[in-house]
Protein backbone atom coordinates (compact mmCIF):
# COMPACT_ATOMS: atom_id res chain seq x y z
CA UNK A 1 0.00 0.00 0.00
CA UNK A 2 1.52 3.17 -1.19
CA UNK A 3 0.11 6.26 0.66
CA UNK A 4 0.63 10.16 0.52
CA UNK A 5 -0.10 12.37 2.97
CA UNK A 6 -0.73 15.97 2.60
CA UNK A 7 0.26 18.30 5.58
CA UNK A 8 0.29 22.07 6.30
CA UNK A 9 2.15 23.93 8.68
CA UNK A 10 0.02 26.42 10.13
CA UNK A 11 -0.21 29.12 13.12
CA UNK A 12 -0.88 26.87 16.65
CA UNK A 13 -4.68 26.75 16.30
CA UNK A 14 -4.76 25.91 20.24
CA UNK A 15 -2.62 28.77 20.67
CA UNK A 16 -4.49 31.36 23.43
CA UNK A 17 -6.73 33.71 21.57
CA UNK A 18 -5.58 37.07 22.72
CA UNK A 19 -2.26 35.98 21.21
CA UNK A 20 -4.43 36.52 17.53
CA UNK A 21 -3.13 39.26 16.14
CA UNK A 22 -3.96 40.65 12.20
CA UNK A 23 -2.58 43.26 9.96
CA UNK A 24 -5.77 44.65 8.28
CA UNK A 25 -3.34 46.59 5.68
CA UNK A 26 -1.30 43.39 4.68
CA UNK A 27 -4.16 41.07 4.99
CA UNK A 28 -2.01 38.92 6.90
CA UNK A 29 -2.27 37.07 10.60
CA UNK A 30 0.90 38.84 12.13
CA UNK A 31 2.54 35.55 13.68
CA UNK A 32 2.99 35.72 17.34
CA UNK A 33 6.52 35.09 18.11
CA UNK A 34 6.39 33.18 21.16
CA UNK A 35 3.88 30.64 19.56
CA UNK A 36 6.00 27.51 17.21
CA UNK A 37 3.94 26.26 14.45
CA UNK A 38 2.06 22.73 13.94
CA UNK A 39 1.10 20.71 10.99
CA UNK A 40 -2.68 21.54 11.06
CA UNK A 41 -4.63 18.89 13.54
CA UNK A 42 -6.86 17.47 10.99
CA UNK A 43 -3.09 17.16 8.59
CA UNK A 44 -2.07 14.97 11.76
CA UNK A 45 -5.12 13.02 11.81
CA UNK A 46 -5.08 12.31 8.24
CA UNK A 47 -1.57 10.65 9.08
CA UNK A 48 -2.51 8.74 11.58
CA UNK A 49 -5.29 7.22 9.22
CA UNK A 50 -2.13 6.35 7.13
CA UNK A 51 -0.39 4.42 9.95
CA UNK A 52 -3.14 2.68 11.10
CA UNK A 53 -3.57 0.98 7.42
CA UNK A 54 0.54 0.61 7.56
CA UNK A 55 0.20 -1.07 10.82
CA UNK A 56 -2.61 -3.53 9.16
CA UNK A 57 -1.10 -4.08 5.72
CA UNK A 58 2.05 -2.43 5.66
CA UNK A 59 3.02 -0.07 3.20
CA UNK A 60 5.13 3.13 2.67
CA UNK A 61 3.95 6.77 3.88
CA UNK A 62 5.50 9.91 1.84
CA UNK A 63 3.81 12.92 3.58
CA UNK A 64 4.18 16.02 1.33
CA UNK A 65 4.06 19.65 2.83
CA UNK A 66 4.31 23.06 0.84
CA UNK A 67 5.55 26.66 1.92
CA UNK A 68 8.60 28.75 2.57
CA UNK A 69 11.10 28.52 5.56
CA UNK A 70 9.25 24.86 6.77
CA UNK A 71 10.20 24.66 10.65
CA UNK A 72 12.04 21.10 9.89
CA UNK A 73 10.97 19.91 13.68
CA UNK A 74 7.37 21.00 12.70
CA UNK A 75 6.94 19.21 9.42
CA UNK A 76 9.21 16.41 10.65
CA UNK A 77 6.85 15.17 12.80
CA UNK A 78 4.78 12.41 10.37
CA UNK A 79 8.23 11.13 10.32
CA UNK A 80 8.94 10.73 13.89
CA UNK A 81 5.33 9.06 14.58
CA UNK A 82 6.25 6.19 11.73
CA UNK A 83 5.84 8.00 8.47
CA UNK A 84 8.92 6.87 5.76
CA UNK A 85 9.58 9.99 3.63
CA UNK A 86 9.11 13.73 3.61
CA UNK A 87 8.81 15.54 0.45
CA UNK A 88 8.82 19.60 1.01
CA UNK A 89 7.41 22.20 -1.85
CA UNK A 90 9.46 24.71 -0.74
CA UNK A 91 10.00 28.23 -2.51
CA UNK A 92 8.83 31.97 -1.75
CA UNK A 93 7.06 31.17 -4.83
CA UNK A 94 4.56 28.17 -3.19
CA UNK A 95 3.64 30.48 -0.61
CA UNK A 96 0.22 32.66 -0.30
CA UNK A 97 -1.90 30.76 -2.82
CA UNK A 98 -5.79 30.11 -2.50
CA UNK A 99 -7.48 26.43 -2.51
CA UNK A 100 -6.47 26.38 -6.14
CA UNK A 101 -2.95 26.85 -6.62
CA UNK A 102 -2.07 25.00 -4.12
CA UNK A 103 -4.28 21.81 -5.20
CA UNK A 104 -2.70 22.16 -8.46
CA UNK A 105 0.88 21.96 -7.01
CA UNK A 106 0.23 19.31 -4.73
CA UNK A 107 -1.25 17.44 -7.57
CA UNK A 108 1.79 17.96 -9.57
CA UNK A 109 4.21 16.80 -7.01
CA UNK A 110 1.62 13.22 -6.49
CA UNK A 111 2.17 13.00 -9.82
CA UNK A 112 5.70 13.12 -9.82
CA UNK A 113 5.85 10.73 -6.89
CA UNK A 114 3.91 8.79 -9.28
CA UNK A 115 2.73 5.39 -7.11
CA UNK A 116 -0.12 5.91 -4.76
CA UNK A 117 -2.80 3.94 -3.90
CA UNK A 118 -4.36 6.53 -1.13
CA UNK A 119 -3.61 9.92 -0.73
CA UNK A 120 -4.86 11.65 2.04
CA UNK A 121 -5.35 15.05 3.44
CA UNK A 122 -6.66 16.93 6.44
CA UNK A 123 -10.64 17.39 6.22
CA UNK A 124 -9.61 21.06 6.36
CA UNK A 125 -6.71 23.43 6.82
CA UNK A 126 -6.49 25.29 10.54
CA UNK A 127 -5.57 28.55 9.19
CA UNK A 128 -8.25 28.91 6.20
CA UNK A 129 -10.59 26.80 6.91
CA UNK A 130 -11.78 26.61 3.19
CA UNK A 131 -11.73 22.17 2.85
CA UNK A 132 -11.46 22.67 -0.65
CA UNK A 133 -8.18 21.23 -1.39
CA UNK A 134 -8.86 17.69 -1.32
CA UNK A 135 -11.23 18.02 -3.49
CA UNK A 136 -9.26 19.75 -6.22
CA UNK A 137 -6.32 17.14 -5.66
CA UNK A 138 -8.65 14.44 -6.35
CA UNK A 139 -10.53 16.40 -9.07
CA UNK A 140 -6.68 17.22 -10.67
CA UNK A 141 -5.74 13.69 -10.85
CA UNK A 142 -8.79 12.47 -11.92
CA UNK A 143 -9.30 10.23 -8.58
CA UNK A 144 -12.55 9.09 -6.38
CA UNK A 145 -12.69 11.38 -3.73
CA UNK A 146 -14.13 10.58 -0.46
CA UNK A 147 -13.78 13.87 2.47
CA UNK A 148 -14.91 14.08 6.18
CA UNK A 149 -13.64 10.55 6.55
CA UNK A 150 -13.39 8.48 10.60
CA UNK A 151 -12.71 5.49 9.30
CA UNK A 152 -10.69 3.83 6.60
CA UNK A 153 -10.20 0.40 5.99
CA UNK A 154 -8.61 -1.14 2.87
CA UNK A 155 -10.02 -4.60 1.99
CA UNK A 156 -9.85 -6.83 -1.43
CA UNK A 157 -7.86 -4.05 -3.44
CA UNK A 158 -11.15 -1.56 -2.50
CA UNK A 159 -11.53 1.22 0.18
CA UNK A 160 -13.68 1.20 2.70
CA UNK A 161 -14.29 4.77 4.45
CA UNK A 162 -17.20 5.68 7.29
CA UNK A 163 -18.20 9.18 6.15
CA UNK A 164 -19.17 12.11 8.60
CA UNK A 165 -23.05 13.40 7.84
CA UNK A 166 -25.04 15.47 10.19
CA UNK A 167 -27.24 12.41 11.91
CA UNK A 168 -24.50 9.78 11.94
CA UNK A 169 -22.44 8.32 9.46
CA UNK A 170 -22.33 6.56 5.86
CA UNK A 171 -20.05 3.82 5.06
CA UNK A 172 -18.86 4.21 1.57
CA UNK A 173 -16.42 1.83 -0.80
CA UNK A 174 -14.58 3.39 -3.31
CA UNK A 175 -11.80 1.33 -5.85
CA UNK A 176 -7.83 2.58 -5.48
CA UNK A 177 -6.47 4.83 -6.02
CA UNK A 178 -8.95 7.16 -3.59
CA UNK A 179 -8.10 10.78 -2.29
CA UNK A 180 -9.65 10.29 1.53
CA UNK A 181 -9.64 13.70 3.99
CA UNK A 182 -9.83 12.97 7.09
CA UNK A 183 -11.72 14.59 10.41
CA UNK A 184 -11.38 14.15 14.14
CA UNK A 185 -13.70 12.05 14.85
CA UNK A 186 -10.81 9.40 13.45
CA UNK A 187 -9.36 9.82 17.34
CA UNK A 188 -6.27 11.19 18.55
CA UNK A 189 -3.05 10.63 16.41
CA UNK A 190 -0.43 8.71 18.28
CA UNK A 191 2.56 10.25 19.80
CA UNK A 192 6.12 10.46 18.16
CA UNK A 193 8.57 7.55 20.12
CA UNK A 194 11.95 8.70 21.15
CA UNK A 195 12.91 6.08 18.34
CA UNK A 196 11.04 7.71 15.93
CA UNK A 197 12.10 11.20 16.97
CA UNK A 198 15.75 9.83 16.53
CA UNK A 199 15.21 8.30 13.15
CA UNK A 200 13.24 11.36 11.96
CA UNK A 201 16.28 13.39 13.04
CA UNK A 202 18.44 12.00 10.70
CA UNK A 203 16.30 11.50 7.81
CA UNK A 204 16.77 14.61 4.99
CA UNK A 205 13.50 15.91 3.13
CA UNK A 206 13.40 15.45 -0.70
CA UNK A 207 13.28 19.02 -1.16
CA UNK A 208 11.51 20.54 -4.59
CA UNK A 209 11.57 23.70 -6.65
CA UNK A 210 8.44 24.59 -9.14
CA UNK A 211 10.73 23.34 -11.60
CA UNK A 212 11.50 20.05 -10.27
CA UNK A 213 7.66 18.88 -10.46
CA UNK A 214 6.90 20.60 -14.05
CA UNK A 215 5.57 23.92 -12.94
CA UNK A 216 5.27 27.18 -14.14
CA UNK A 217 5.34 29.79 -11.41
CA UNK A 218 2.67 32.22 -12.37
CA UNK A 219 0.31 29.21 -11.77
CA UNK A 220 1.26 28.52 -8.36
CA UNK A 221 1.13 30.72 -4.92
CA UNK A 222 0.02 34.04 -4.74
CA UNK A 223 -0.10 34.53 -8.60
CA UNK A 224 -1.73 31.13 -9.43
CA UNK A 225 -4.53 32.63 -7.02
CA UNK A 226 -8.69 32.46 -8.36
CA UNK A 227 -10.06 33.95 -5.97
CA UNK A 228 -9.03 37.57 -4.59
CA UNK A 229 -9.18 38.25 -0.37
CA UNK A 230 -10.81 41.79 -0.38
CA UNK A 231 -10.50 42.17 3.62
CA UNK A 232 -9.34 40.40 6.62
CA UNK A 233 -10.31 41.71 9.75
CA UNK A 234 -11.45 40.35 13.49
CA UNK A 235 -14.73 40.41 15.01
CA UNK A 236 -15.83 42.77 17.78
CA UNK A 237 -16.50 40.95 20.56
CA UNK A 238 -18.38 43.33 23.13
CA UNK A 239 -17.29 41.73 26.34
CA UNK A 240 -20.05 42.76 28.61
CA UNK A 241 -20.38 39.91 30.99
CA UNK A 242 -22.61 40.31 34.13
CA UNK A 243 -20.95 37.94 36.44
CA UNK A 244 -23.30 36.96 39.13
CA UNK A 245 -22.05 36.66 43.02
CA UNK A 246 -22.95 35.14 45.99
CA UNK A 247 -21.86 33.85 49.47
CA UNK A 248 -21.37 30.48 48.16
CA UNK A 249 -21.59 28.83 44.63
CA UNK A 250 -25.13 27.77 45.20
CA UNK A 251 -26.26 31.17 46.18
CA UNK A 252 -24.87 33.01 42.64
CA UNK A 253 -26.43 29.80 40.94
CA UNK A 254 -29.64 30.82 42.30
CA UNK A 255 -28.97 34.23 41.90
CA UNK A 256 -28.19 33.60 38.17
CA UNK A 257 -31.47 31.51 38.10
CA UNK A 258 -33.01 34.93 39.37
CA UNK A 259 -31.58 37.15 36.99
CA UNK A 260 -32.67 35.00 33.76
CA UNK A 261 -36.05 35.56 34.93
CA UNK A 262 -35.93 39.23 35.32
CA UNK A 263 -33.95 39.42 31.95
CA UNK A 264 -37.05 37.65 30.89
CA UNK A 265 -34.69 34.61 29.32
CA UNK A 266 -36.85 32.06 31.96
CA UNK B 1 -19.05 37.89 -18.70
CA UNK B 2 -22.23 38.76 -19.33
CA UNK B 3 -23.41 35.75 -20.75
CA UNK B 4 -23.85 34.32 -16.71
CA UNK B 5 -26.60 35.33 -15.06
CA UNK B 6 -28.98 35.09 -12.42
CA UNK B 7 -28.67 33.37 -9.06
CA UNK B 8 -28.61 29.38 -8.45
CA UNK B 9 -29.85 27.51 -4.69
CA UNK B 10 -28.83 24.13 -4.45
CA UNK B 11 -31.48 22.52 -3.02
CA UNK B 12 -31.52 19.55 -0.09
CA UNK B 13 -34.67 17.72 0.89
CA UNK B 14 -34.90 15.97 4.34
CA UNK B 15 -37.81 13.74 5.38
CA UNK B 16 -39.93 14.54 2.18
CA UNK B 17 -39.75 18.78 2.26
CA UNK B 18 -37.26 21.14 1.72
CA UNK B 19 -34.34 21.10 3.92
CA UNK B 20 -34.70 24.12 6.32
CA UNK B 21 -31.08 25.38 4.89
CA UNK B 22 -32.93 25.42 1.29
CA UNK B 23 -35.59 27.86 2.58
CA UNK B 24 -33.09 30.28 3.87
CA UNK B 25 -30.89 30.17 0.63
CA UNK B 26 -33.98 30.97 -0.96
CA UNK B 27 -34.33 33.62 1.20
CA UNK B 28 -30.58 35.08 1.27
CA UNK B 29 -31.18 34.35 -2.69
CA UNK B 30 -34.26 36.39 -3.29
CA UNK B 31 -32.14 39.37 -1.74
CA UNK B 32 -29.03 39.12 -3.68
CA UNK B 33 -31.44 38.55 -7.09
CA UNK B 34 -32.94 41.81 -6.30
CA UNK B 35 -29.53 43.46 -5.75
CA UNK B 36 -28.43 42.31 -9.29
CA UNK B 37 -32.29 42.64 -10.90
CA UNK B 38 -31.62 38.91 -11.92
CA UNK B 39 -33.84 35.99 -11.29
CA UNK B 40 -33.72 32.94 -8.57
CA UNK B 41 -33.62 29.52 -9.57
CA UNK B 42 -33.84 26.09 -7.54
CA UNK B 43 -32.08 23.06 -8.65
CA UNK B 44 -33.23 19.79 -7.10
CA UNK B 45 -31.11 16.39 -7.92
CA UNK B 46 -32.25 13.16 -6.39
CA UNK B 47 -34.66 10.33 -6.86
CA UNK B 48 -38.01 11.33 -6.71
CA UNK B 49 -37.72 14.95 -5.93
CA UNK B 50 -39.78 16.46 -8.86
CA UNK B 51 -42.57 16.43 -6.01
CA UNK B 52 -40.82 19.11 -4.26
CA UNK B 53 -40.89 21.96 -7.21
CA UNK B 54 -43.88 23.38 -5.62
CA UNK B 55 -42.42 24.02 -2.94
CA UNK B 56 -39.35 25.68 -4.26
CA UNK B 57 -41.64 27.83 -5.90
CA UNK B 58 -43.61 28.44 -3.52
CA UNK B 59 -40.56 30.01 -1.26
CA UNK B 60 -39.43 32.47 -4.26
CA UNK B 61 -37.64 30.20 -7.25
CA UNK B 62 -38.08 31.65 -10.45
CA UNK B 63 -37.05 28.77 -11.85
CA UNK B 64 -36.89 25.45 -10.74
CA UNK B 65 -34.22 22.72 -12.69
CA UNK B 66 -35.02 18.99 -11.82
CA UNK B 67 -32.33 16.43 -12.43
CA UNK B 68 -34.50 13.20 -11.30
CA UNK B 69 -33.12 9.49 -11.85
CA UNK B 70 -32.71 6.28 -9.30
CA UNK B 71 -29.03 6.81 -9.67
CA UNK B 72 -29.17 10.02 -7.84
CA UNK B 73 -30.93 8.76 -4.58
CA UNK B 74 -28.21 9.11 -2.24
CA UNK B 75 -25.35 12.26 -2.46
CA UNK B 76 -22.54 10.79 -4.27
CA UNK B 77 -19.55 13.04 -5.56
CA UNK B 78 -19.42 12.28 -8.94
CA UNK B 79 -22.91 11.98 -10.23
CA UNK B 80 -24.22 15.39 -8.16
CA UNK B 81 -20.93 16.79 -9.54
CA UNK B 82 -22.02 15.58 -13.25
CA UNK B 83 -25.30 16.64 -12.35
CA UNK B 84 -24.38 20.03 -11.38
CA UNK B 85 -21.78 20.56 -14.78
CA UNK B 86 -24.88 20.00 -16.79
CA UNK B 87 -27.07 22.22 -14.99
CA UNK B 88 -24.51 24.86 -15.06
CA UNK B 89 -23.73 24.68 -18.70
CA UNK B 90 -27.70 24.91 -19.64
CA UNK B 91 -28.28 27.89 -16.82
CA UNK B 92 -25.34 29.81 -16.91
CA UNK B 93 -25.95 30.98 -13.08
CA UNK B 94 -23.74 33.92 -12.09
CA UNK B 95 -23.96 32.33 -8.57
CA UNK B 96 -24.35 28.99 -6.84
CA UNK B 97 -25.57 28.84 -3.45
CA UNK B 98 -25.68 25.56 -1.87
CA UNK B 99 -25.66 24.92 2.33
CA UNK B 100 -22.23 24.18 4.33
CA UNK B 101 -23.81 20.75 4.92
CA UNK B 102 -22.44 17.21 4.19
CA UNK B 103 -23.33 17.68 0.56
CA UNK B 104 -22.12 20.86 -0.11
CA UNK B 105 -18.89 21.06 1.75
CA UNK B 106 -18.41 17.89 -0.80
CA UNK B 107 -19.84 19.13 -3.84
CA UNK B 108 -18.94 22.98 -4.16
CA UNK B 109 -15.00 22.30 -4.06
CA UNK B 110 -15.15 19.66 -6.56
CA UNK B 111 -17.54 21.43 -8.94
CA UNK B 112 -15.16 24.70 -8.66
CA UNK B 113 -12.28 22.74 -9.92
CA UNK B 114 -14.09 20.82 -12.36
CA UNK B 115 -15.85 23.91 -13.77
CA UNK B 116 -12.50 25.81 -13.24
CA UNK B 117 -13.96 28.24 -10.89
CA UNK B 118 -13.90 29.35 -7.39
CA UNK B 119 -16.10 28.29 -4.30
CA UNK B 120 -15.89 29.96 -0.90
CA UNK B 121 -17.44 27.56 1.96
CA UNK B 122 -18.61 28.18 5.10
CA UNK B 123 -20.03 31.68 4.45
CA UNK B 124 -21.76 33.61 7.07
CA UNK B 125 -22.63 36.34 5.00
CA UNK B 126 -22.79 36.60 0.75
CA UNK B 127 -23.99 40.19 -0.74
CA UNK B 128 -22.87 41.75 -3.76
CA UNK B 129 -20.43 44.46 -5.44
CA UNK B 130 -22.69 47.11 -6.73
CA UNK B 131 -20.05 47.76 -9.21
CA UNK B 132 -18.60 44.55 -10.55
CA UNK B 133 -21.37 43.00 -9.89
CA UNK B 134 -19.69 40.25 -7.91
CA UNK B 135 -20.36 38.22 -4.38
CA UNK B 136 -18.63 39.40 -1.45
CA UNK B 137 -18.19 36.11 0.26
CA UNK B 138 -17.44 36.35 4.04
CA UNK B 139 -16.15 33.81 6.02
CA UNK B 140 -15.06 32.80 8.93
CA UNK B 141 -11.13 31.64 8.84
CA UNK B 142 -8.48 30.94 11.58
CA UNK B 143 -10.88 29.04 13.32
CA UNK B 144 -13.17 32.10 14.09
CA UNK B 145 -10.40 34.22 15.41
CA UNK B 146 -10.76 36.60 11.68
CA UNK B 147 -13.04 37.15 8.39
CA UNK B 148 -12.34 37.50 5.36
CA UNK B 149 -14.39 38.51 2.35
CA UNK B 150 -13.72 37.22 -0.95
CA UNK B 151 -14.28 38.18 -4.04
CA UNK B 152 -13.41 36.31 -7.73
CA UNK B 153 -13.50 36.92 -11.60
CA UNK B 154 -14.45 33.45 -12.49
CA UNK B 155 -17.80 32.04 -12.81
CA UNK B 156 -20.40 30.54 -11.69
CA UNK B 157 -19.05 31.92 -8.18
CA UNK B 158 -19.94 29.16 -5.99
CA UNK B 159 -20.61 29.49 -2.19
CA UNK B 160 -21.56 27.27 0.50
CA UNK B 161 -23.44 28.93 3.23
CA UNK B 162 -23.43 28.15 7.09
CA UNK B 163 -27.28 27.10 8.19
CA UNK B 164 -29.19 30.26 9.97
CA UNK B 165 -26.32 32.94 8.21
CA UNK B 166 -29.48 34.03 6.21
CA UNK B 167 -33.61 34.56 6.75
CA UNK B 168 -36.13 31.67 5.41
CA UNK B 169 -37.53 32.49 2.54
CA UNK B 170 -41.69 32.77 3.34
CA UNK B 171 -44.00 30.50 1.83
CA UNK B 172 -46.32 31.57 -0.77
CA UNK B 173 -48.29 29.31 -2.47
CA UNK B 174 -49.58 31.69 -4.81
CA UNK B 175 -46.02 32.45 -6.41
CA UNK B 176 -45.68 31.00 -10.20
CA UNK B 177 -42.78 29.90 -11.71
CA UNK B 178 -41.29 27.25 -14.26
CA UNK B 179 -40.11 23.88 -14.05
CA UNK B 180 -37.44 22.40 -16.15
CA UNK B 181 -36.30 18.72 -16.03
CA UNK B 182 -32.82 18.45 -17.25
CA UNK B 183 -31.89 14.71 -18.62
CA UNK B 184 -29.17 13.32 -15.89
CA UNK B 185 -27.46 11.19 -18.21
CA UNK B 186 -24.94 9.95 -16.37
CA UNK B 187 -23.18 6.64 -17.29
CA UNK B 188 -22.94 4.77 -13.79
CA UNK B 189 -19.83 3.20 -14.35
CA UNK B 190 -18.44 6.73 -14.11
CA UNK B 191 -19.89 6.86 -9.91
CA UNK B 192 -16.94 5.19 -8.59
CA UNK B 193 -18.21 5.10 -4.90
CA UNK B 194 -20.99 3.39 -3.76
CA UNK B 195 -23.05 4.07 -0.48
CA UNK B 196 -22.88 0.60 1.62
CA UNK B 197 -25.09 1.57 4.78
CA UNK B 198 -26.30 4.84 6.48
CA UNK B 199 -25.99 4.63 10.27
CA UNK B 200 -27.86 7.32 12.36
CA UNK B 201 -26.56 8.18 15.46
CA UNK B 202 -29.70 9.06 17.70
CA UNK B 203 -29.94 11.05 19.62
CA UNK B 204 -33.37 11.69 21.75
CA UNK B 205 -34.89 14.49 22.13
CA UNK B 206 -35.34 17.89 20.54
CA UNK B 207 -32.76 18.42 17.80
CA UNK B 208 -29.85 20.73 18.18
CA UNK B 209 -30.43 22.72 15.50
CA UNK B 210 -34.05 23.22 16.14
CA UNK B 211 -33.79 24.03 19.96
CA UNK B 212 -34.46 27.15 21.99
CA UNK B 213 -32.54 26.44 25.11
CA UNK B 214 -28.95 24.47 24.63
CA UNK B 215 -27.15 23.18 27.56
CA UNK B 216 -23.82 22.71 26.44
CA UNK B 217 -20.68 21.18 28.19
CA UNK B 218 -16.69 21.37 27.69
CA UNK B 219 -14.05 19.30 28.67
CA UNK B 220 -14.16 20.23 32.22
CA UNK B 221 -17.35 18.18 32.21
CA UNK B 222 -15.14 14.86 32.78
CA UNK B 223 -16.80 12.50 31.98
CA UNK B 224 -20.04 10.43 30.39
CA UNK B 225 -21.86 11.03 34.03
CA UNK B 226 -21.74 14.59 33.63
CA UNK B 227 -23.58 14.93 30.92
CA UNK B 228 -26.22 13.15 32.54
CA UNK B 229 -26.30 15.66 35.09
CA UNK B 230 -26.66 18.35 32.42
CA UNK B 231 -29.50 15.76 30.18
CA UNK B 232 -31.24 16.80 33.69
CA UNK B 233 -31.26 20.75 33.25
CA UNK B 234 -32.02 20.49 29.58
CA UNK B 235 -34.78 18.19 29.95
CA UNK B 236 -35.81 20.89 32.69
CA UNK B 237 -35.76 23.73 29.84
CA UNK B 238 -37.46 21.85 27.35
CA UNK B 239 -33.92 22.26 25.65
CA UNK B 240 -31.43 19.77 23.92
CA UNK B 241 -27.57 19.14 25.46
CA UNK B 242 -24.59 19.74 23.37
CA UNK B 243 -20.96 19.77 23.81
CA UNK B 244 -17.99 21.48 22.39
CA UNK B 245 -15.27 18.86 20.36
CA UNK B 246 -13.18 17.25 23.79
CA UNK B 247 -16.52 15.61 24.90
CA UNK B 248 -16.86 13.93 21.54
CA UNK B 249 -13.45 13.06 20.93
CA UNK B 250 -13.23 11.36 24.58
CA UNK B 251 -16.31 9.49 23.57
CA UNK B 252 -18.08 10.73 26.52
CA UNK B 253 -21.18 12.17 24.03
CA UNK B 254 -22.17 11.21 20.81
CA UNK B 255 -19.98 12.93 17.59
CA UNK B 256 -23.33 14.18 16.59
CA UNK B 257 -23.86 16.45 19.58
CA UNK B 258 -20.44 18.33 18.99
CA UNK B 259 -21.24 22.29 18.00
CA UNK B 260 -18.64 24.37 16.28
CA UNK B 261 -16.52 25.03 13.32
CA UNK B 262 -17.62 21.41 12.24
CA UNK B 263 -20.08 20.42 14.25
CA UNK B 264 -23.19 21.34 14.39
CA UNK B 265 -24.25 25.40 14.06
CA UNK B 266 -27.04 26.67 17.03
CA UNK B 267 -28.74 29.43 17.21
CA UNK B 268 -30.78 29.16 20.22
CA UNK B 269 -32.76 32.00 23.11
CA UNK B 270 -30.86 30.58 25.55
CA UNK B 271 -27.10 29.05 25.46
CA UNK B 272 -25.92 28.04 28.99
CA UNK B 273 -21.91 26.86 28.36
CA UNK B 274 -20.96 24.17 31.18
CA UNK B 275 -17.02 23.80 31.75
CA UNK B 276 -16.67 24.91 28.53
CA UNK B 277 -13.94 27.58 27.55
CA UNK B 278 -15.32 29.00 24.63
CA UNK B 279 -12.47 28.40 21.89
CA UNK B 280 -13.30 30.33 18.68
CA UNK B 281 -13.29 27.05 16.94
CA UNK B 282 -16.71 26.30 19.51
CA UNK B 283 -18.35 29.67 19.20
CA UNK B 284 -18.62 29.89 15.45
CA UNK B 285 -21.26 27.08 15.93
CA UNK B 286 -23.14 29.65 18.34
CA UNK B 287 -22.24 32.89 16.89
CA UNK B 288 -26.56 33.03 16.51
CA UNK B 289 -27.28 32.54 19.80
CA UNK B 290 -29.32 35.31 21.68
CA UNK B 291 -28.14 34.70 25.17
CA UNK B 292 -25.14 32.75 26.62
CA UNK B 293 -24.73 31.87 30.14
CA UNK B 294 -21.49 30.84 31.17
CA UNK B 295 -20.65 28.55 34.02
CA UNK B 296 -16.77 27.89 34.54
CA UNK B 297 -14.02 27.69 37.38
CA UNK B 298 -11.89 30.36 35.07
CA UNK B 299 -12.48 33.74 35.74
CA UNK B 300 -9.72 34.03 32.81
CA UNK B 301 -11.76 31.71 29.92
CA UNK B 302 -12.78 33.37 26.82
CA UNK B 303 -16.43 32.26 27.17
CA UNK B 304 -16.74 35.00 29.63
CA UNK B 305 -16.07 37.53 26.75
CA UNK B 306 -18.85 36.79 24.52
CA UNK B 307 -21.38 35.67 27.80
CA UNK B 308 -24.64 37.78 28.65
CA UNK B 309 -24.14 36.61 32.20
CA UNK B 310 -21.86 34.22 34.22
CA UNK B 311 -20.79 32.26 37.24
CA UNK B 312 -17.18 32.15 38.13
CA UNK B 313 -17.13 28.36 40.06
CA UNK B 314 -17.75 24.77 40.28
CA UNK B 315 -20.10 23.42 37.98
CA UNK B 316 -20.66 20.65 39.88
CA UNK B 317 -22.16 23.39 42.72
CA UNK B 318 -23.48 25.57 40.64
CA UNK B 319 -25.89 23.41 37.87
CA UNK B 320 -27.95 21.43 40.74
CA UNK B 321 -28.49 24.82 42.96
CA UNK B 322 -29.21 26.59 39.83
CA UNK B 323 -31.45 23.61 38.16
CA UNK B 324 -33.39 23.34 41.79
CA UNK B 325 -34.11 27.23 41.77
CA UNK B 326 -35.13 27.40 38.27
CA UNK B 327 -38.05 24.47 38.96
CA UNK B 328 -38.96 26.70 41.69
CA UNK B 329 -39.34 29.88 39.48
CA UNK B 330 -40.35 27.94 36.59
CA UNK B 331 -43.35 26.21 38.81
CA UNK B 332 -44.23 29.66 40.35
Amino acid sequence: MNMIVCVKQVLDPEAPPASFKIDPAAKRVILPPDVPPVISPFDEQAVEAALRIKDAKGGKITVLSMGANLQRDVVKKPLSMGADELVLLEDEAFVDGDSWSTAYALAMAIKKIGTYDLVFCGRQAADWDAGQVGAGIAEILGLPGVTVAKKIEVLDGKVRIERVVADGYEVIEAPLPCLVTVSNELGEPRYATIKGIMAAKKKEPIVWKPADIGVDPSQIGAKGRRINLLKLFQPVREGKCDIVQGETPEEAAANLALKLREAKIL
Amino acid sequence: MAEYKGVMVCGEAADGKLAAITAELLGGGRKLAGDLGESLSVVLIGSNISGLAGEAIALGADKVYVVDAPLLQDYQTDSYTAAMEKVVAQAAPRAVLMGQTSMGRDLAPRLAFRLKTTAATDCVEVAVDPGTKQLLQTKPVYGGNALAVFTSECYPQIATVRSKAMPAAQRDDSRQGEVIPIEAGIDPSAVRTRVVQKVPEEVTGIKLEDATVVVSGGRGIGNSEGFKQLETLAKLLKGAVGASRPPCDNGWVADVMQIGLTGKIVAPDLYIAVALSGSSQHMAGCSGCKNIVAINKDPEANIFKVARFGVVGDWKKIVPAFQEKVKQLLSE
